[in-house]
């Protein structure tokens, strides 16, 4: 008898079991999977954008303390006098709109026992976390340097601010004086990103104050692009840069804000503008949260973008150890197309694809000079490797025209990314 | 009768299972948007590729990769990418708007 269930019965139920899925309402509602991600930049915006395409059932909720984004790509143009800082700058209404719960606060610590994350003024559960907090900079790092410092001697390497900083030094400095930049060792945010600067700052210099010269002390003797930019800045700039590699004793050992100078291991540089560009870690929360190993760098899993420590919490971006995949804006972006793909899957207790990213980056050297990389990766032995013959940079006996266009790309790169990400 | 069928309607509706199938991009494809804008309005030199013919995509793909076809970026990116791959891409790159 039992065995043999009428279909009365049977329709009974049934019945009763999606009465028991769908009701009460507000059981139905806490069953929708929760994402929160932390950090709304290339990376952070984009995932949250992407899990909502996915599936607008997913309750995506973004935590971002300025309601107000400053771009870092191109915003050495504004140091350079070139751009102005309200082009870099986007607000999150096109993210709302898009379905995503936008929260302007400051993610303060990580239960990953109760999965929930503490804002100054709530605690927000999660299934899934995604950090993308990009970097902060280690104020430890470099004797003599620190957030005071940092109003003296501004590092610009998070743009608002410090880059307006910068900016309004050069511009207020005579014509004749000295402009002083330090390059940190690797691995940190933008690896081109110390050289384009170089570039414009030395542009604005022979165009504006060409009795002025700069000074780029570097803790490395190597660099992304280097050949393109060395080769660019001798036909460009050769009486206004001057690059000073770790092996000519280039590293910069302590800083004094006091006086403006900037000392290596062979002298002292006294600079009536400096730029310190000090050593990164991870953003704060990746610390708080406990994903960062001794590095200060985030160890993931490349297939998912999973913490190696934590399960549950996603890390993408300028924050992560991502092998081969540079810090960069375009890298964030890809990033965040995937572990969305992932978190999607992992949400609904399916398999996550076997991800393919892909890096672009373009620097200016002049207003109408581009040079990029580019990459393709894919995880391998646990890491992100880039595929076996892709992937370089510009060639170095392009002809002016390339350099022309690669610099309307450049722009129009950042035009698209922008769109996709906050518009 | 009416009442359950529209609860098993509404369990169908709510709970479609795993995300579905369509809107997953193969390997690589959701990164050409980085550059490739979707939105009509963004003004830009580079070729609108969604919504494009797959088989202009592929053979696109493959010149840039040979040289045939000269590119700053592109040949750089292609030679990242198989035909094999580059079939699921472009497919799914057609069926975007």
């Amino acid at each position: 008898m039992t065995l043999h269930p009428t279909r009365r019965n049977f329709l009974r139920s049934s019945a009763a079991i999606a009465s028991a899925t769908l009701f009460p309402l507000p059981a139905l509602a806490q069953a929708a999977p929760r994402v929160i991600v932390v950090g709304g930049g290339f990376g952070g915006a984009t995932v949250a954008r992407q899990i909502k395409a996915i599936d607008p059932k997913f309750h995506v909720t973004l935590v971002e303390s300025s309601a107000t984004f400053t771009a870092c790509p191109l915003s050495n143009a504004v140091i350079g006098g070139l751009r102005d800082l309200k082009a870099q700058q986007f607000g999150y209404d096109k993210v709302r709109a898009a379905g995503v719960n936008v929260v302007i606060g400051t993610a303060i610590g990580v239960n990953t026992g109760s999965r929930t994350v503490r804002l100054t003024d709530a605690t927000l559960p999660y299934d899934r976390l995604v950090l993308a907090p990009g970097i902060d900079i280690r104020w430890d790092g470099l004797p003599g340097y620190n957030e005071a410092a940092s109003a003296k001697m501004p590092h610009a390497w998070r743009a608002g601010d410090q880059t307006t900083l910068l900016r309004s030094q050069l511009e207020a400095m005579e014509d004749g004086g000295l402009v002083v930049m330090s390059a940190p060792a690797n691995p940190f945010r933008c690896p081109p990103g110390p050289y384009e600067r170089a570039s414009l700052i030395a542009h604005y210099l022979k165009t504006k104050k060409p009795k002025s010269k700069l000074i780029v002390l570097d803790a490395k003797d190597q660099f992304s692009k280097q050949r393109l930019f060395q080769n660019a800045w001798k036909e460009l700039y050769p009486d206004h840069l001057e690059w000073v590699s770790l092996s000519s004793g280039g590293k910069v050992t302590s800083v004094d804000p006091a006086t403006n100078t900037l000392t290596t291991e062979f002298g002292k540089h006294v600079a009536k503008v400096a730029n310190v560009i000090p050593p990164q870690k991870a953003g704060r929360i990746a610390d708080l949260a406990g994903v960062t190993n001794q590095t200060g760098w985030v160890p993931i899993d490349p297939m998912t973008f999973e913490s190696r420590q934590i399960p549950g919490i996603h890390v993408i971006g300028d924050a992560t150890i991502a092998g081969a995949m540079p810090k960069s804006a375009f890298a964030a972006n890809s990033q965040g197309k995937a572990c969305a793909a992932a978190v999607a899957k992992l949400l609904t207790g399916a398999k996550p694809p076997e991800p393919k990213l892909i890096n672009t980056c373009y620097s200016l050297v002049a207003p109408d000079y581009g040079i990029s990389v580019a990459g393709v990766y894919v995880p391998a032995n646990g890491m992100l490797a880039e595929v076996q013959g892709s992937g370089g940079v510009s060639p170095l006996d392009a002809p002016r025209d390339v350099r022309v266009t690669e610099a309307t790309y450049a722009e129009a790169w950042f035009r698209t990314i922008t769109s996709e990400v906050f518009g | 009768m009416k009442a359950l069928s529209a609860i098993a309607v509404a369990a169908l509706v709510i709970y479609p299972g795993v995300v579905l199938a369509a809107s997953d991009a193969p390997p690589g494809a959701a990164s050409c948007s980085g550059c490739h804008a979707t939105n009509a309005a963004v003004e830009s030199p580079v070729p609108r590729i969604h919504g494009r013919n797959a088989n202009e995509i592929v053979t696109a793909m493959a010149a840039f990769r040979t040289g045939a076809l000269p590119s700053t970026v592109m040949g750089r990116i292609a030679k990242g990418f198989t035909d094999e791959e580059m079939h699921p891409i472009a497919a799914w790159l057609a069926a975007q708007k």
